[in-house]
């Protein structure tokens, strides 16, 4: 009896490990380094060779526009922000996921971030390399983009501080450069690992310039620990910021239907829930690729899911709160904005929406689907597809229905907006692919961190690394 | 080719911790504890103070901060002023957003090349990369590396020393630092 009660486990919920399957330190350096060292799998020159072709169309149809004109896109008047504003707010949505991994759940000391914070903050940069592209090329005379930027000039001309979209130069700027540093800081200790493992001489030069001299001396790491927390600290208010300055963009205007103060905390729960998507999609398809399951475990999805969950019922709240605030304003023009969004003209574009982003992701209720790849992967389709189309309900259904019945207009995109639409997605995989064959794909020094091993207070099993295990 | 340092092998975080310390107490100065990844409680061990990336950060960040509500002051009021729906010239409402912007980016400057500064970073060659054993740091591997530079250095006294705290494969590393 007394036995029995002296080894009866204390009410403490026991977390499963983040890394299963028995690796070791070693392990886990073998595991990751071994993705980019063995020869390039077939798979991913057939991954490549399309991806790059997408690059080539987006390349060809960026050059005719440059060439023509923004007149070969669908807009019109008044509808004159189309899919290039649409896939702009797509992109640096995406990105949020990101940061929010590698800062957010940082700060939140929620290790299980390190399995998939390198590769979610790769797909920022890569994602905010995507949107920047399209208000660039939105100006029209794209000779004359660096009037964007305050340069000082023979003209004496300055850009318009007052202006959201100016806003968004420098809050997209300091997003992208912010995220780089922090990725790149991040990745210097899984570069030296990937320099002291070298065999060719090429290999050795490039990784040894890219990991900067990185000794892992702890007179190193103890600045380096609290220069990536101060990053993170940075970081975290910056992508609140950057989705509630895009929304300003709309917000700050008087169109009915974007003229909101529901629209920053809205976007920012949206770009979160949309870039969790696309980092699902990622994980799932990189975990089955590079047979990542010990370190990319199904707790970790769930998790993810879970995410999915809460930031889904947060836009489904905001798209009900719009119509409430539509009503409660007794503004004509308001009720008449959000009558058009569900009943109107683009109706079928809202429901979409509305299925994607607001009902299917409820099924994350249920455990099951939460731990189903199938489900999940659907779901997360599902998520990528309604995040689009609530940027085009937005943008689109209330420029083409504005104040002047005798001004309205039917918006339809032309070839050359499809084919700069996809050709983002090709580039978008061209470089997180180049990411996936050259760089660690997975924080190694960070996943060995949080591994009990690495605590200095564990006190080992039979089964920590055996005696001149590490030599 | 000069003696630079000696390193020894540890198996654990927690010898490597327990050996930072008892090199410490033994007087030692110029050593570093090196590891794949950050062990906890290393700097209490080596004994360190807090990393001065703080500071950095913060008069960085103040600086950005700065720069941004001046330079976008000085165009609205003085160098480009632009009437827009009758609005002050200087609406700092509409400045903060820029000023916030630059705060973080100055900010961030500060943490990655203040700390690359800090740890002497990069540089292209380091005596520790003679050791082909030193490679194990970054996989998993630790590694106590004593300088020759410490006034306690003394080439047989420091070997024994290691291997009394429990070190292995101890090294000998020549070089220029």
């Amino acid at each position: 009896m007394n036995t029995t009660k002296h080894t009866a486990a204390p009410a403490v919920l026991e977390e499963a490990p983040l890394v299963q399957g028995g690796l070791t330190f070693g392990g886990i350096t073998d595991k990751i380094s071994g993705i980019v060292e063995r020869p390039t799998p077939k798979l991913w020159w057939l991954l490549f060779g399309i991806a790059l072709s997408g690059t080539l169309i987006l390349a060809g149809a960026i050059g005719w526009l440059f060439y023509e004109g923004t007149g070969i896109w669908g807009l019109n008047n008044p509808v004159g922000w189309g899919w290039a504003i649409v896939n702009f707010v797509f992109w640096v949505g995406i990105g949020h996921a990101g940061t929010l991994i590698s800062a957010i759940l940082f700060l939140l000391r929620q290790k299980w971030r390190t399995a998939i914070n390198r590769f979610a903050e790769a797909m920022t940069i890569v994602a905010v390399i995507c949107a920047g592209i399209f208000p660039a090329i939105h100006v029209g005379r794209i000779w004359i983009v660096y009037y964007m930027f305050p340069l000082p000039n023979q003209m004496d001309m300055w850009p318009n501080f007052r202006s959201p979209l100016l806003w968004d130069v420098f809050a997209v700027g300091t997003y992208f450069t912010v995220s780089f540093l922090f990725w790149y800081v991040g990745l210097v200790p899984d570069l030296a690992t990937f320099r002291d493992r070298a065999k060719t001489k090429i290999k050795k030069m490039v990784f040894g310039v890219m990991s900067l001299g990185w000794l892992g001396g702890n007179r190193q790491w103890r600045h380096y620990e609290l220069a990536y927390l101060m990053l993170a600290g940075l970081a975290t208010p910056l992508v609140l910021s950057v989705h509630s300055v895009v929304s300003t963009d709309f917000a700050t205007s008087l169109i009915p239907g974007w003229h909101t103060t529901i629209f920053p905390p809205y976007f920012v729960a949206g770009a979160i829930f949309s870039g969790f998507g696309m980092v699902l999609t990622l994980a799932i398809i990189a975990r089955k690729v590079f047979s990542l399951q010990n370190l990319i475990t199904i707790d970790h999805l769930e998790k993810m899911n879970k995410i999915i969950l809460v930031t889904g019922s947060m836009v489904g709240y905001a798209y009900i709160m719009e119509f409430f605030i539509a009503w409660y304003s007794g503004n004509i023009y308001e009720v008449f904005a959000f009558i058009n969004r569900g009943f109107g003209n683009y109706a079928w574009a809202y429901w979409i929406m509305f299925l994607c982003n607001v009902i299917t992701p409820q099924l994350f209720w249920f455990r099951k689907l939460r731990r189903s790849i199938v489900a999940m992967f659907t779901l997360s389709i599902f998520v990528n597809i309604g995040m689009w189309f609530e940027r085009f309900v937005i943008t689109v259904t209330s420029l083409s229905r504005d104040f002047l019945p005798s001004s309205w207009d039917y918006y339809s995109p032309t070839i050359w907006d499809i084919m700069t639409f996809v050709g983002s997605f090709g580039l978008f995989f061209t470089l997180f692919l180049l990411f996936l064959r050259f760089l660690p794909l997975i924080a190694m020094s960070e996943v060995k961190g949080v591994m009990p091993e690495a605590d200095p207070h564990h006190h080992g099993h039979a089964d920590t690394p055996a005696e001149g295990g590490a030599a | 080719m000069k003696t630079w340092a000696i390193l020894a092998q540890f198996d654990t975080p927690a010898d490597l911790m327990h050996a930072a310390s008892s090199t410490r107490d033994a007087g030692y100065r110029k050593f570093d504890c090196h590891s794949p990844f950050p062990i906890h409680g290393m700097d209490d061990a080596m004994g360190l103070k807090r990393s001065s990336v703080g500071f950095i950060v913060g008069v960085m960040a103040v600086i950005g901060a700065t720069i941004g509500f001046v330079l976008q002051t000085w165009v609205a009021t003085s160098a480009y002023p632009l009437v827009i729906s009758g609005k002050p010239l200087f609406s700092w409402q509409a400045f903060i957003i820029i000023t916030f912007a630059l705060f973080v980016l100055f900010g961030a400057f500060g943490a990655v090349f203040g700390m690359f500064r800090l740890i002497r970073l990069p540089r292209w060659h380091h005596p520790l990369f003679y050791s082909e054993q030193f490679k194990v740091v970054t996989d998993d591997g630790f590694v106590l590396v004593i300088e020759s530079d410490d006034a306690k250095f003394d080439e047989n006294g420091t070997k024994e020393f290691l291997a009394a705290i429990g070190g292995k494969n101890i090294e000998l590393v020549r070089g220029e630092g």
